[in-house]
């Protein structure tokens, strides 16, 4: 049933390819190499000349099977692999896992740990944010966000760098708490950033909100009401783009989170823009969650005691986050030994992408490029 | 004073003493043939480094800057390093059509430039249609386009060509009626008749306003002419890979690049002859001492000072601009541009009957 | 509604269904043949609203397989498990893709990694993996795969 060497050599066989003849429709691959889908994304489209009819995704190209790997690594080891699924929110990946495990054991986090933590969710979420800020309005044709963008995650990245030793993958959640304090530097340089980007921010709008080529190009495209967005589980800036309030933080808060005050972000539009304008205003509310954040860091431990070898009680274990693009679920089932027995990432880029046929039928090939930047799909994270 | 007429004479001069004249026009026609050949590579080399300098400045950056004195050997490099790469013919392509669509568009660049006039009085053909031969020419060059397209046996390249005829051939209209303005007020097709009538003041200052919505709307439609952003629908990298050109590489590919950036800097040179007073230097009605001083700057200075002028105005356009879609694409012209050009022109007509500009 | 209320009218819709203790959210066992028209009334039904089917996947143990499917309701945020056993050798079960449209996705997931087949599924086939993999079901604890797996 499933036609993927078929497709490769043009249409399937000779019926369909009668019908697409009769019908005139013209079927192209998008991908899994496309500069469009942002990694190796594989989208089957139909179109009826320029106008979209169907688009299906095939999937797996970036498959790791982390699931199954990770039934094989102990409860200390597994949280690494996860940074690779959504790399762009590797912090946030890292939590959840850590969370998960912490529910688990019932250990108590110290609050230090916390605040670090919640300040590095934050970071990475701007990060994330910024990237696909710059990588959409590429997908739209202009290509002098992507650097402006890129300017500011620098800054981010650095300060990742000096503390946790890496840019990308951090790894900087272990069960417990993190692995190691906050360089010295680091309160300097965070706010050092937060006054850099709030003279750059106005950039953005200037640059692509305002410009009405821009705006042409995003509303009223890609509509996605709010029961469809629930029913195709959408979450994250998605969902919220069409006004379904879906923020973990605020309906189940994790860690600090109930004792800041930040808003969540609703559109009610629900097409390209509402998700756009969601995502750059999500963006300010971060930055005011690491203002509030950044001079109160508790003194005390960084972690909280534990055993070298973990092993969670035999039971279920789910907790959510909300990543840089949705909710992020992980379901681990343990027997009680080293390693999950099963374990399971319900990733957001997963259900947003299910979401995608709905919306793109009846628009243009162009319009298909632009609500595939508003989904903000990252492929690792869909695949897994 | 050392000019390109001075020199352009003297060659002359010396080929009429010396051959007789058949072959003295023998002669001159492959000289003419090969700085246009010259010309077309060197404008290719130059207009892709200054590209790659200005997006590199508008986007913080520093651009390409390891080969030669800031890089400035780069599209050279690029250049061999395309000639001595294998071009490619994809197996399921119309071989004939898709080796000779790269060759049109280069030859459609290369004709478009003899009506041109670079300097005082230096232009390889002076001929009394100058604008209506560049008009005429410049639409052929849709035609390499499609071939490229349906030869390539690519759905992607499919689609960019259709993209590019519809939108070319819907962008000339309102290319030509912006023209026809300045012709109207000319009341000439010789490009070195437009120019001399532009002494006393360029049209976009001596037109009043219609010339002005004249010049916008030339510059909108040129860009969308030569396939730039914001009106890159036929390459869209985002969207269809590469367009019409997906399936080239090597020369042919290069060939398609240069002649893009060749076009872009024939309808700079026409919208500078036609709007801005080619290589007229700037002149105010008869004030005889600041025309005077104007007049030391070697003509083909203002000629090329104004043509990258307006080059760097549409590269500006490209590294800001997102893309339209292609419904909106088309909106624009027959529902904006075309209208209000088609009314720009009747204004234009009755000022000039009326004689109501300067 | 509180996990109380939650078992009192659950026990009205489906008198079979099962409760299990322990975790945060409340765990439901419910057959096979039930399911579908079960979880029309956890969608339809105006108390529970139970609209948003946040994860969905199967465990294998070994003797047999269990459907989880973690569900919530977006009006009165409270959430439920349901546990469904599956036979191992013949794992069939109603999809439910027409009710929670994410199930598209997931149960063609499942389908693919454990081999559970989903009744009145629209599209039924493989998803993340290549061709040629139907039928090996990899996420299954039984699975080898000699040159692409490493033990640790």
């Amino acid at each position: 049933m499933y036609r993927e060497n078929e497709i490769m050599d043009g249409i399937a066989d000779e019926k369909a390819r009668r019908e697409a003849d009769e019908t005139g429709d013209l079927i192209i691959n998008m991908g899994p190499q496309h500069p469009a889908t942002h990694g190796v994304l594989h989208l089957v489209v139909t179109l009826n000349g320029e106008t979209i009819k169907k688009v299906e995704p095939h999937l797996g190209y970036i498959h790791r099977s982390i699931e199954k790997m990770c039934e094989s690594l102990t409860y200390r080891q597994f949280i690494y692999v996860t940074s690779r699924m959504d790399y762009l929110s590797a912090h946030i990946n890292n939590h959840a896992c850590a969370l998960c495990v912490e529910k688990g054991l019932q250990l108590e986090i110290p609050e230090r740990a916390q605040v670090i933590r919640v300040l590095m969710d934050e970071l990475t979420r701007i990060a994330s944010h910024e990237l696909w800020w710059g990588a959409m309005a590429m997908d739209l044709g202009a290509f002098t966000p992507f650097f402006h963008a890129f300017r500011e995650r620098e800054t981010i990245n650095d300060i990742m760098e000096e503390t946790c030793g890496a840019r990308l993958t951090m790894n900087y959640m272990v069960p417990g708490g993190v692995m190691a304090d906050i360089h010295p530097n680091f309160q300097k340089r965070v706010k050092d950033f937060l006054i850099l980007y709030k003279r750059k921010i106005k950039e953005y709008d200037e640059l692509v909100t305002g410009n009405i080529i821009f705006q042409n190009r995003m509303k009223g495209v890609g509509y996605l009401s709010a029961e469809d967005a629930i029913s195709y589980g959408c979450t994250g800036p998605t969902a919220r783009g069409s006004g379904v309030s879906c923020d973990i933080r605020k309906l189940y808060p994790y860690e600090v989170y109930n004792k800041l005050s930040f808003d969540e972000i609703l559109e009610t539009e629900g097409d390209s823009f509402a998700r756009y304008m969601v995502r750059l205003r999500e963006m300010n509310e971060s930055i005011k969650i690491i203002e509030q954040l950044i001079d109160n860091i508790p003194e005390g431990d960084f972690q909280a005691k534990t055993k070298a070898v973990l092993k969670l009680p035999k039971g279920e274990f789910y907790t959510r986050v909300e990543t840089a693009r949705g909710e992020l679920g992980v379901y681990i089932v343990s027997e009680g030994g080293m390693t999950p027995y099963r374990i399971k990432f319900r990733s957001p880029g997963f259900s947003n992408l299910s979401a995608l046929d709905h919306m793109a039928r009846g628009s243009k090939l162009g319009d298909l490029v632009a609500m595939m930047g508003t989904l903000d799909l990252v492929i690792p994270d869909i695949d897994r | 004073m050392w000019s390109f007429h001075n020199i352009a004479n003297f060659v002359n001069d010396w080929l009429s003493q010396t051959f007789n004249p058949t072959l003295v026009t023998i002669i001159e026609m492959v000289i003419v043939g090969v700085c246009v050949i010259g010309l077309f590579a060197v404008l290719g080399l130059v207009l892709v480094i200054m590209e790659r300098k200005v997006s590199a400045w508008i986007q913080i950056r520093l651009g390409p800057n390891r080969v030669g004195p800031k890089g400035m050997f780069q599209s050279l490099a690029d250049t061999l390093k395309l000639l001595v790469k294998e071009g490619m013919t994809p197996s399921g392509a119309d071989k004939f059509l898709f080796n000779l669509a790269p060759y049109i568009a280069m030859m459609v660049a290369m004709l478009l430039m003899a009506p041109l006039a670079f300097a005082k009085n230096f232009q390889m053909w002076d001929m009394n249609i100058g604008v209506l031969y560049i008009t005429a020419i410049s639409s052929v060059s849709v035609i390499s386009v499609l071939i490229a397209g349906w030869s390539s046996n690519n759905k992607y390249s499919l689609m960019g060509a259709m993209r590019a005829g519809a939108q070319i051939v819907s962008y000339e209209l309102s290319a030509g009626l912006s023209i026809l303005s300045v012709i109207v007020l000319t009341g000439s097709l010789n490009i070195n008749k437009i120019v001399l009538s532009q002494a006393d003041g360029w049209w976009i200052f001596k037109g009043h306003i219609p010339v002005i919505i004249a010049f916008v709307i030339f510059i909108i439609a040129v860009t969308a002419e030569t396939n730039r952003a914001p009106f890159d629908l036929a390459e869209a990298e985002s969207e269809l890979t590469a367009g019409f050109h997906t399936e080239y590489s090597g020369m042919k590919f290069a060939l398609f690049f240069l002649a893009e950036y060749v076009n872009v800097f024939i309808v700079c040179a026409i919208g500078a002859t036609l709007f801005l007073g080619g290589w007229m230097p700037f002149h105010i009605g008869n004030w005889q001492g600041f025309n005077h001083v104007m007049d030391f700057i070697p003509s083909s200075i203002w000629f090329f000072g104004k043509t990258f002028f307006l080059i760097f105005l549409i590269m500006w356009f490209r590294w800001t601009f997102p893309r339209l879609r292609i419904d909106q694409l088309l909106n624009l012209e027959w529902k904006y541009l075309l209208p209000i050009s088609m009314f720009n022109i009747l204004l234009i007509t009755a000022m000039a009957i009326g004689g109501w500009y300067f | 509604m509180s996990g109380e209320e939650l078992k009192i009218k659950i026990i009205q819709l489906l008198p079979s269904a099962t409760f299990e203790e322990g975790g945060e959210f409340l765990n439901i066992n419910v057959e096979a043949k039930d399911w579908l028209a079960f979880a029309k009334q956890l969608r339809n039904e105006e108390a529970l609203f139970f609209d948003y089917l946040f994860c969905l996947t199967c465990i294998d143990w070994n003797t047999h397989l269990t459907m989880v499917y973690h569900l919530t309701s977006t009006k009165f945020r409270h959430n439920i498990v349901v546990k469904i056993k599956l036979d191992r050798n013949n794992p069939e079960i109603e999809s439910v893709s027409q009710i929670w449209r994410t199930a598209d996705f997931h149960e063609r997931e499942v389908y693919e990694m454990f081999g559970v087949n989903f009744l009145n599924h629209p599209d039924l086939r493989l998803l993340i993996l290549p061709d040629g993999w139907e039928g090996k079901n990899p996420m299954r604890k039984d699975f080898e795969d000699p040159v692409n797996m490493i033990k640790l």
